[in-house]
Formats: C-alpha cells, sequence, structure tokens
C-alpha cells in the first residue's frame, strides 16, 4: 500500500507542482488531487490499434477513471482511485503483450518540461508569422519599390520585426548574458550580436531613408536558429522524460524494529546499530549482518551471480540483494554514506568526470566559429573606416552584413536536424539516446564489452534436464516448486505445468527458509532444495534437488534464458569487425558456457564491480573506445567508464542512469543498427559542416567587398539552412 | 498605389489571425501527440462525441 500512499502524498504535498499549463491539464491535475495519477512507459505501443487496445482494456480495470496513451511519446497516463497500484496496470498491459515501466509519479519535472517546449514552440511560431509578413514586404522592395514606398515598407517591416526580435530572441539573450558574465563567448554571443546589429543598423538606415534594411534577415535569423534550439530541446526532452524518470525500482524505506514493535522508515533515517526487518520479497536497504532469520538472497543485480545464496545468522549482506524465502532481521553495520551504495556512487561520479571531458562536434565547431566570425567582422569594420576615411555608417553595415552572412543558421541546424533524425530512426527501433554526444560517442566505437546475467541473459532460469525425470518425479516437483516462491522452484513448476504435467496432491507442504519446500507425497516424505538439505551431492551448475524418500536425490540443472537477439547481437558486432568481450560475476562454467553458445572468444568470469571498470581502463588506454551493455549495480562503474554505455530498460536504476542509452524493448537486436545509424549521423553532421563552410567560402568575400545586399543575405540564409535539414533528412 | 494601404493592413490582419490560431491549437496541448492524434483519427471510437 505504500506504492499508493507516496503519489498521493507528493501530490497533496506540493499543490503547486500539479498547476499545468492547459485547462486540460488543470482539469486532469484537480482530479488527480482525489485520486491517483499513473505514468508508465510503454516502448512497444506504435499504432492505431494499440491505442484502442491499451485505453478501452486499461479503462475496464476497476477504480480506473480515464487513461490516455500517448504514442509520440510511448506513454500511457491512467487517473485512477487511489487502491490502483502501477503494478496491477503493468500486470494487465503484461497480458495485453505490452511491457511497461514505471514512471516518476512526481509530475514536477514532465510539467516542467512542456513547459519549456511550449515556451519555445511560441517563440518559433511567433518568428516564422514576422518572418513571412516581412519577406512579403522586403520582396516588394527588392523587385524596384522606391523613395517613399520603400520607406513605408521599411518602416512597417520595422513595427513588426523589433517586437519578435525582442521576444523571439530571449533564449539567445539571456544565454548570452549568462556566458559574458561567466567569461565566456560561445555560441550565443555572434548569434545575439549579429541579431542587434542587424535589427539596430535596420532602423536606423530606414529612420534616415537608406536603401538596405536587414530586418528579413534579423527575423530569419532568430527562425533557423530557435528551430534548432526546439529540435535539440525535443530530442532531450524525450529521451529524458522516459529514461531518467522510470521509477526507483528500489522504494527508499526500511523496516525498523523498535522496541513497540514495526515501524516503516525512510533508508536515509537508519543508523549503525539498529535492527531492520526485511520480508521475502524486499530488497535489503542497508548494508548489515542477518540476527536472526533464515533464507536466500538473488544477488544477482549486485554481483551478477545467477544462483542465489543462503543467507543464516551472521551472514554479511550488501544492500541491494533480494530476500527471497523467508524473513531475515539485520542489523546495520554501514548506513547512508559508508555502505556499499554510496561507496559505488562515488565511483560512479569519478568515472563521469573523465567522461564529462568529451567534446562533441558541435561544441568544436562553435569554439572554432565565434572567435573567427568576430576577428572577420571587427577586421572588415576598422578596413572599411580607413578606407572609407571614417564613414561609421558604412563600416558598421558591412560588418553586420559579415556577422549575419557567416551563416550560423545552418551551423545552428547542422548537429539539432542530424541527431532528431537519428534519435527519432533510433527511437522507433526501441533505443533512447538520453546523451547529447552519445551518438558520436556511439560512432567512434571499436570494443564492445557485454554483461552476463540480465544483459545477453534474461535473468530467468529455465530446467534442462526434465527428460530425464519420471512422470511421478516430474508431478511431485511441480507441486512442491509452486509451493515456494524460489526462483528456481517457480521455474521448475511453470516448465511442468508448460509439460501438461499435472502436480501431485502433497500433504503438509511446509517451506523450511534457507533450504527448500517439503511435504508429503502418499505417506513418504518428498523434499525440494539445497544439495545437502535433500541428501544430494552439489554439481559445481545452477541446480535444485528433488528426494522422495526411498528412491535416489535427482538433480534438476538449470540454465539462464537467453536475451532474444542476443545471437544476432553478438554476431554482427563481429561481422562489423569489432571486438566482443563478455566480463560477468558469475562462476566460470556458467560463463563459459554462455560464450561458447555465442561465439564468444574473450570471456571473463567472477570479476568484482572494480575489475571490470579497470578491464574497459585498460583497452581504452590502449586507445581503444568501448561500449559497455550491462544492467547490474556491479556494471555501473563500469557503465560510467566506458566511452559509451547501453543498458535495458530492466535495468537497475543506478544502471540506467549511469548509461548513455537505455534499450526500451526486449531484444538486443537493434543495437549493431544503432551503431551503423550513428556513424551514419555523424557523417552527415560532418558533411552538414562542410556544407555551411562551403557557403562562408562564398559568401562572405561578397559581404566583406561591400556587395552584400539584403537579398543576398536573405538567399544564402535560407538555401544554407534548407540545404543542411535536407541532409539531414537523407539519413537512412 | 493607394491600395497598399488597405492591402498591407489585411495581409497582417489575415497573418496575426494565423498567430492567434497557432497560440490557440499550443495552448490547448495539440503538438503532445502528433503521433497518436494522427492514428486516433483512423478509430470510430469517438466519432459522435470526441475524448475530453
Amino acid at each position: 500500500m505504500t506504492d499508493t500512499a507516496q503519489p498521493a502524498a507528493s501530490l497533496s504535498a506540493c499543490p503547486a507542482c500539479v498547476a499545468a499549463p492547459s485547462a486540460l491539464e488543470r482539469a486532469a491535475a484537480a482530479e488527480a488531487e482525489r485520486g491517483a495519477r499513473i505514468a508508465l512507459s510503454v516502448p512497444d505501443a506504435h499504432c492505431a490499434a494499440c491505442i484502442s487496445t491499451v485505453e478501452g482494456d486499461l479503462e475496464r480495470l476497476p477504480g480506473v477513471r480515464s487513461v490516455r496513451l500517448n504514442l509520440t511519446l510511448r506513454r500511457v497516463l491512467v487517473e485512477a482511485d487511489l487502491d490502483v497500484t502501477p503494478a496491477q496496470v503493468i500486470a494487465k498491459l503484461g497480458e495485453l503483450g505490452y511491457p511497461a515501466y514505471e514512471l516518476d509519479p512526481g509530475q514536477l519535472s514532465m510539467t516542467e518540461t512542456d513547459k519549456q517546449g511550449r515556451d519555445l514552440l511560441m517563440r518559433l511560431g511567433v518568428a516564422g508569422f514576422s518572418m513571412m509578413n516581412i519577406m512579403l514586404l522586403s520582396v516588394a522592395v527588392w523587385s524596384g519599390a522606391t523613395d517613399a514606398t520603400r520607406d513605408l515598407f521599411h518602416l512597417v517591416s520595422a513595427a513588426i520585426a523589433l517586437p519578435t526580435v525582442a521576444f523571439s530572441g530571449q533564449p539567445f539573450f539571456r544565454k548570452t548574458w549568462a556566458g559574458v558574465k561567466a567569461g565566456r563567448l560561445d555560441m550565443d554571443f555572434p548569434i545575439s550580436l549579429a541579431i542587434v546589429l542587424a535589427s539596430g543598423i535596420s532602423l536606423y538606415e530606414t529612420l534616415n531613408g537608406g536603401h538596405h534594411a536587414y530586418f528579413d534577415a534579423a527575423v530569419m535569423l532568430t527562425f533557423f536558429l530557435l528551430a534548432g534550439r526546439y529540435l535539440d530541446f525535443r530530442t532531450r526532452a524525450v529521451a529524458r522524460s522516459a529514461a531518467q524518470e522510470l521509477a526507483a525500482l528500489e522504494v527508499p524505506r526500511a523496516i525498523r524494529l523498535t522496541a513497540e514493535g514495526e515501524e516503516t522508515v525512510r533508508v536515509a533515517d537508519l543508523a549503525v546499530g539498529e535492527q531492520v526487518l526485511v520480508r521475502p520479497g524486499g530488497r535489503i536497504p542497508v548494508d548489515g549482518v542477518v540476527i536472526a532469520g533464515t533464507s536466500e538472497l538473488d544477488r544477482s543485480l549486485l554481483t551478477g551471480e545467477t544462483l542465489p545464496v543462503f543467507a543464516g545468522e551472521g551472514l554479511v549482506v550488501n544492500a541491494g540483494a533480494v530476500n527471497l524465502t523467508g524473513p531475515l532481521t539485520l542489523r546495520v553495520t554501514a548506513a547512508g554514506r559508508d555502505s556499499s551504495l554510496s561507496r559505488m556512487a562515488e565511483l560512479v561520479a569519478v568515472a563521469e568526470n573523465a567522461r564529462n571531458k568529451y567534446t562533441s562536434l558541435a561544441d568544436k565547431a562553435a569554439r572554432a566559429y565565434s572567435p573567427i566570425v568576430h576577428i572577420v567582422s571587427f577586421t572588415a569594420f576598422g578596413v572599411w573606416m580607413w578606407l572609407t576615411g571614417g564613414d561609421v555608417r558604412f563600416a558598421i553595415n558591412i560588418s553586420a552584413a559579415t556577422l549575419i552572412i557567416t551563416c550560423p543558421c545552418a551551423l545552428g541546424l547542422a548537429v539539432p536536424a542530424v541527431v532528431t533524425a537519428a534519435s527519432g530512426k533510433l527511437f522507433r527501433a526501441g533505443l533512447l539516446i538520453k546523451s547529447g554526444s552519445a551518438l558520436e560517442r556511439l560512432a567512434e566505437v571499436d570494443t564492445v564489452v557485454f554483461d552476463k546475467t540480465g544483459t545477453l541473459t534474461m535473468g530467468t532460469p529455465e530446467p534442462q534436464n526434465l527428460d530425464s525425470l519420471s512422470a511421478s518425479e516430474l508431478a511431485v516437483g511441480a507441486a512442491l516448486g509452486a509451493a515456494s516462491s524460489h526462483p528456481l522452484a517457480m521455474a521448475l513448476a511453470q516448465a511442468a505445468r508448460a509439460r501438461g504435467a499435472l502436480p501431485a496432491v502433497l500433504e503438509d507442504v511446509a517451506e523450511v527458509p534457507g533450504h527448500g519446500v517439503q511435504a508429503t507425497w502418499n505417506g513418504q516424505r518428498v523434499r525440494l532444495g539445497r544439495a545437502n538439505w535433500v541428501g544430494a551431492s552439489a554439481l559445481d551448475v545452477t541446480a535444485t534437488y528433488l528426494a522422495i524418500a526411498g528412491q535416489t536425490p535427482r538433480a534438476i540443472t538449470f540454465a539462464d534464458r537467453l536475451r532474444p537477439g542476443a545471437q544476432e547481437a553478438v554476431a554482427a558486432f563481429q561481422a562489423q569487425g569489432k571486438r566482443v568481450m563478455l566480463i560477468s560475476g558469475d562462476v566460470p562454467g556458467a560463463v563459459r558456457a554462455l560464450a561458447d553458445r555465442l561465439g564468444i572468444a574473450d570471456w571473463q568470469a567472477e570479476a568484482l564491480p572494480d575489475d571490470k571498470a579497470a578491464v574497459i581502463e585498460t583497452l581504452q588506454a590502449q586507445g581503444r573506445k568501448v561500449l559497455m551493455v550491462g544492467d547490474g549495480l556491479n556494471d555501473t562503474v563500469a557503465l560510467t567508464a566506458a566511452h559509451v554505455s547501453i543498458s535495458p530498460a530492466s535495468a537497475l536504476d543506478a544502471a540506467r542512469v549511469a548509461s548513455d542509452i537505455v534499450l526500451l524493448g526486449t531484444s538486443l537486436a537493434p543495437l549493431p543498427e544503432a551503431q551503423r545509424v550513428s556513424v551514419k549521423a555523424v557523417q552527415r553532421i560532418r558533411e552538414n559542416f562542410a556544407i555551411s563552410f562551403g557557403y562562408n567560402i562564398i559568401a562572405v568575400p561578397i559581404a566583406l567587398v561591400g556587395l552584400a545586399s539584403p537579398l543576398i543575405a536573405a538567399l544564402a540564409m535560407s538555401v544554407s539552412s534548407i540545404t543542411v535539414a535536407l541532409n539531414a533528412l537523407r539519413l537512412k | 498605389m493607394e491600395i497598399l494601404a488597405l492591402l498591407i493592413p489585411v495581409s497582417l490582419i489575415l497573418g496575426l489571425g494565423g498567430l492567434a490560431a497557432f497560440w490557440w491549437t499550443l495552448k490547448r496541448g495539440q503538438y503532445d501527440d502528433p503521433e497518436g492524434d494522427g492514428q486516433r483519427i483512423l478509430r470510430p471510437d469517438y466519432d459522435d462525441r470526441p475524448k475530453p
């Protein structure tokens, strides 16, 4: 019930957060005051039929008030009564064939993103409207309007352009001001300078009856650059809303045992020495020592081991493991900053710093562009002042024309247009690009490192030798397995059911936490569980053991199911000539088996989180560019250390945050395709820079000698911007 | 040339009308899900009364 209480609490605790801009959303928010609002990411929704299925079937769930599926963001928003949990909705969607992941119910950031997007779009719309109207008047001037008519047209243009520039140019002016205050000149400075100078000069010329006014250029510049900004924003907003706002899998709450009884507290409030109860199915919230209870722990997300480990009194446990069969009482040994989780977070932060040093192509271009444009423009001003003997008006005109004509529009569109085209393509293939430079980094990759459990495999075991069991053994195994929540037992019961085996009728079924399940069958004692408990000799592979009194115990071995597309992805990467490696925290036997199956020659087992990162750092020190694909807590440092990283949507929160790209679907097959698309995208970006540069080589000399007219400026600007956008759309 | 006195305001008013329409669609959230809206028109579910 804590699940449902939480969103309600956060909503009522912060009424301002739900104040959405539109009337429609305001109504929805008011309703949410009384009910729960559940946001889910549904990556597989893509068609009109999906809308009918998802909305129709979810609306029939008891307690659900309204459902809206957003196909653009692949997201479904459910308004429901407080007792409807996200888990129920996710289960229903699963039945319908749509895997879903919960999004952060705190709507604040989502509304914030919407607001920013609408704000940019509004400015873009205003700039577009003005551009068209001014162009209409400008065409008349270019085609020969003179004297009073020309001056009137210029005046009308000014009346439209100046408010537009003041309103639509704000994002650039604000960034420039912030940059100037911080003492740096970025791309926004020449842009703002060009817009302001062009408007100012044109106003002066208009009032003095001059021939040339650049109002159309100023507004067009604003329009094209805003278009680039908006595309850039959209790409990032879509990725961020789905990837980073995916709700944390681990609820940051714990059950504290005190003299008065149990109480639910925040993990941050726990102190060393206190006692914590962890129920079966719960995640261990802190590092500690088991002081009471026996159970089994699933540490696959922490270490990559597929086999659960026995937990009894005295065992030291780490935060993040999942308790499977029995309740455990822990004494906290490390909380907050000292816990293994926050040590991991610190390692991630160190690795992150190293990666942030990457300079994207856009940054490189801006760094080269800004100073050159300023130097050229000021030199032109100086030279013409000298040549004309101090004609300030003429010199400033030349200098402004140079600034306008250097095509910052094409430069501003060069990267966002390509990135939008590429991200859209990858989004349809089921990949979310979270970081702006991820595409460029992905394009450089020459080594691919995979994690095993949960990445190349699904992390769900499947029994391997059911054929060797007799019908009665299978029936007993199925019945015993169904009585437990241990993953191996559940997998056995499910596989037996799939084979049509009828579970045997058992009596006195009892689960012995940490050991297994036992019961009486036809007057005989039967057990399913650990080797030493049932009296069998343990094998070195993942297995559970079935003992029927009077018969030799049977071992049922398990193998992890391969993730769909894993084979194809590995083969395709190898065909592209990339080095493929497998590094896992699991035992050598299991890792070798998987490596052989996939044809990976390069593998390493029993790797600790630091080992994984160390392998990647060694590879990168050799000049290799590593793509890390992983999902566990033990992969986070490696994910951050790698040149670029991908994690599946089923991965742990920390791993998804650490990676640049999130894989929304189940299959790994889109990965090589994504790499190919990224190589193409970088090629298009480079071509776009070449195109802008080419235009400059022709246009700048024309501006410098004073031949640039507003017509030439408008032509150069629109033709270069459109060429760049069309080139981006060529991305296949 | 006197016709200009009429044509310029007319063109501006028409443009402003377009801008107002754009502003209205933006406020109504009509650009939130372009793909979904495109698919929704293919369904008969809300032909009589649009979904709120």
